[in-house]
């Protein structure tokens, strides 16, 4: 299995009144093409900053983060906004969808920044709004669809440009537990039928139980990395094992 | 790709239809004033221009020089140095098209009961012809009449009305200093001059008339200006260094001597008038531009509002892979939507008002694509150079920063 993505001892700062913030203690991670992951932890253990980087959002201060074995330092800002256009598909917690566009020309945006001819742009969003099952809403705007729906229409924005990796940040965060369900199942039916790399950021052990992998951070550092076990999931017997 | 960014431009403007008219406001307005100003402006100049056309185009006036008694100048044409033989001269040189001799002294003319002091000018018909002055009524006279001395009369319309009222002119009798002239014919109205006098407040009558009866025999065959048409206007400075050498040749003038006689050339005062006039309309258009930098200011405001506003939307595009420039375009391109909308508008505001205006002042405002094309090119400039701030600005934002807002 080759590398989609691999950090290697990467350290993040920030500047804050009281003096540098170390955000990452050094995190060397590997996620291999075809995984279904959960990055687990706290709030304040630097996952989010973890995401952002994997992202391509942010820049690590120190270490390497290489996507597809492109250390992402030497890329410019143009480069890291087509990384983030073809090679990445985001899904936030608040869906983050454009108020104003349809669900079709939402999904359809991300096409725009790649240059993709409209109509095909229109005809491609439509079919992957249907295979994500909200076929029939097309031209609703976010505003008239339930929390699910505009989670499905996110999915289905971040699949536009067939990218590598998906990045879901608490994707369930604002659903109810059965449409939560729903979207798990989603993304595992794009695992396993696309091969889609799937990496989902989240602190909520029933999201993380679905993934094959675990990987929890505290205190900006690599604390468990493996299956999702009881304890890994919860983390108490680790931070007893820890001590 | 830039469709579908002009197609979400419009939709950010719709989605703030209140906000995008009241900004576009500013444009509207200062290009109607703009666009109204240099109508109005244009209008003018084309109002001079007609007027100056009535003098008659592309004419040279002959003045005889002073006269000098003792040493004491009498002014300009009171000097005996101008005949008629020096305007059948002008008359055979080239480009000149026609040459006419007059003179004119102020007289009481008596109708009947009615009176009234006016002037009367003695002419040969070519003095109709370089004046661009048509009988309205009636006819001219003619050489045969000119040269005979005949007694006939041309009236100005100003002094028909003061000597005949209502009735019709023709026929009937002047008496101009106790000789009787027929009134053969009456002159188009011409209206005011440039000094406010009344062009229509004259008598002509044949030169020779004017000569014999009424100037007494004292300057017989001299006269106070030669009116001269000339071919074209490129002819006009030529013709008058030709009048000048033939007047300093016939009039036996030796080098160092002055002339005993002036050329003036209308163009100068025609000259100065669209200058002037050209200055005018530039003054107003700088004033209604002024307004268009405010417009954009607004502009500059609005955008900076709506940056702030659609942070997170930033964020958003910048996260599924809008690079820095494509957010500055799409910003850059509401603000240009917004001020070439505003043009569109301002100018067809401006045109009507023009329009409307025309009936009101009475004289036709001028509309020129001219000056749309460059309404709609500063406005572009304004969207533009006022839009650059606000779109730099979105484009600088960390998108995390943006996202988490």
């Amino acid at each position: 299995m080759t590398a989609l993505l691999a950090l290697d001892d990467v350290v993040k700062d920030y500047a804050s009144e009281a003096g540098v913030f170390r955000a990452l203690h050094g995190v060397s991670l590997s996620v291999n093409k075809g995984e279904f992951m959960a990055i687990m932890g706290p709030s304040g253990s630097g996952k989010s900053t973890l995401m952002n980087i994997i992202g391509c959002l942010d820049t690590p201060t120190g270490g390497v983060y290489r996507f597809e074995g492109v250390d992402t330092a030497s890329l410019s800002e143009t480069a890291l906004a087509r990384l983030r256009n073809k090679g990445i598909g985001f899904i936030f917690q608040q869906f983050n969808l454009l108020p104003r566009l349809t669900a079709l020309a939402n999904v359809a945006l991300p096409m725009v920044y790649s240059g993709v001819a409209k109509g095909e742009r229109d005809s491609r969003a439509q079919r992957l709004l249907a295979s994500v099952g909200i076929g029939d809403k097309p031209r609703s705007r976010p505003s008239q669809l339930s929390g699910g729906q505009q989670q499905r229409v996110a999915v289905a924005r971040s699949l536009a440009n067939t990218p590598k990796l998906l990045l879901a940040d608490e994707p369930t965060g604002a659903l109810d537990s059965k449409t939560g369900v729903e979207v798990l199942a989603l993304f595992r039916d794009l695992n396993e039928g696309q091969g889609v790399t799937v990496v989902i950021v989240t602190h909520d052990p029933e999201v993380a139980r679905a993934t094959n992998r675990v990987v929890r951070i505290q205190d900006g550092r690599v604390f468990y990395d493996g299956p999702p076990t009881e304890a890994a999931l919860y983390g108490h017997d680790l931070a007893a094992a820890a001590s | 790709m830039i469709a579908t960014m002009l197609a979400e431009a419009w939709g950010a403007l719709i989605a703030n239809r209140l906000r995008s008219m009241l900004t576009m406001l500013g444009m509207i307005i200062g290009v109607a004033a703009v666009i109204l100003m240099l109508a109005i402006g244009g209008g003018v100049q084309k109002e001079v221009q007609k007027s100056i056309s009535g003098l008659g185009s592309n004419l040279l006036i002959v003045t005889a020089g002073a006269g000098r008694q003792g040493g004491i100048f009498g002014g300009a044409g009171s000097g005996a140095s101008l005949r008629i033989e020096d305007a059948d001269a002008i008359a055979g040189l080239p480009d000149v098209k026609a040459a006419a001799p007059s003179t004119s002294l102020p007289a009481q003319a008596v109708a009947g009961p009615a009176n009234w002091a006016t002037n009367v000018t003695g002419s040969t018909p070519a003095y109709f012809l370089v004046n661009e002055w048509q009988a309205g009524d009636g006819r001219i006279f003619t050489d045969r009449e000119e040269r005979a001395g005949a007694r006939v009369a041309v009236l100005g319309q100003s002094v028909a009305d003061k000597l005949f009222g209502a009735n019709d002119p023709i026929g009937q009798m002047v008496r101009v200093r106790g000789i009787s002239f027929t009134v053969i014919g009456l002159l188009e109205k011409r209206g005011q001059g440039f000094g406010g006098q009344d062009r229509d407040d004259v008598i002509v009558v044949p030169l020779t008339s004017a000569l014999r009866l009424l100037g007494g025999n004292f300057f017989r065959r001299s006269i106070r200006t030669v009116s001269v048409s000339v071919a074209s206007a490129e002819a006009l400075d030529g013709v008058q260094d030709d009048i000048t050498t033939l007047l300093r040749r016939t009039h036996r003038l030796r080098s160092g001597e002055v002339d005993d006689f002036q050329v003036a050339n209308l163009t100068a005062i025609t000259d100065t008038l669209s200058t002037t006039t050209r200055a005018i309309s530039l003054l107003l258009a700088a004033i209604g531009s002024i307004s268009l930098v405010v417009g954009g200011i607004g502009i500059m405001n609005i955008m900076l509002v709506s940056v702030t506003e659609r942070t997170r939307e930033i964020g958003i595009r910048m996260a599924i892979g809008a690079s820095r420039a494509a957010v500055r375009l799409q910003f850059l391109l509401e603000a240009l939507m917004l001020s070439l909308i505003g043009c569109g508008i301002g100018v067809a505001l401006g045109a009507g008002i023009a329009f409307a205006l025309s009936g009101v002042i009475g004289f036709d405002t001028d509309v020129t694509v001219f000056a749309v094309t460059i309404a709609f090119a500063v406005s572009a400039s304004i969207g533009i150079f006022f839009g650059w701030w606000p779109a730099t600005r979105a484009a600088k934002l960390s998108p995390i920063e943006a996202l988490r807002s």
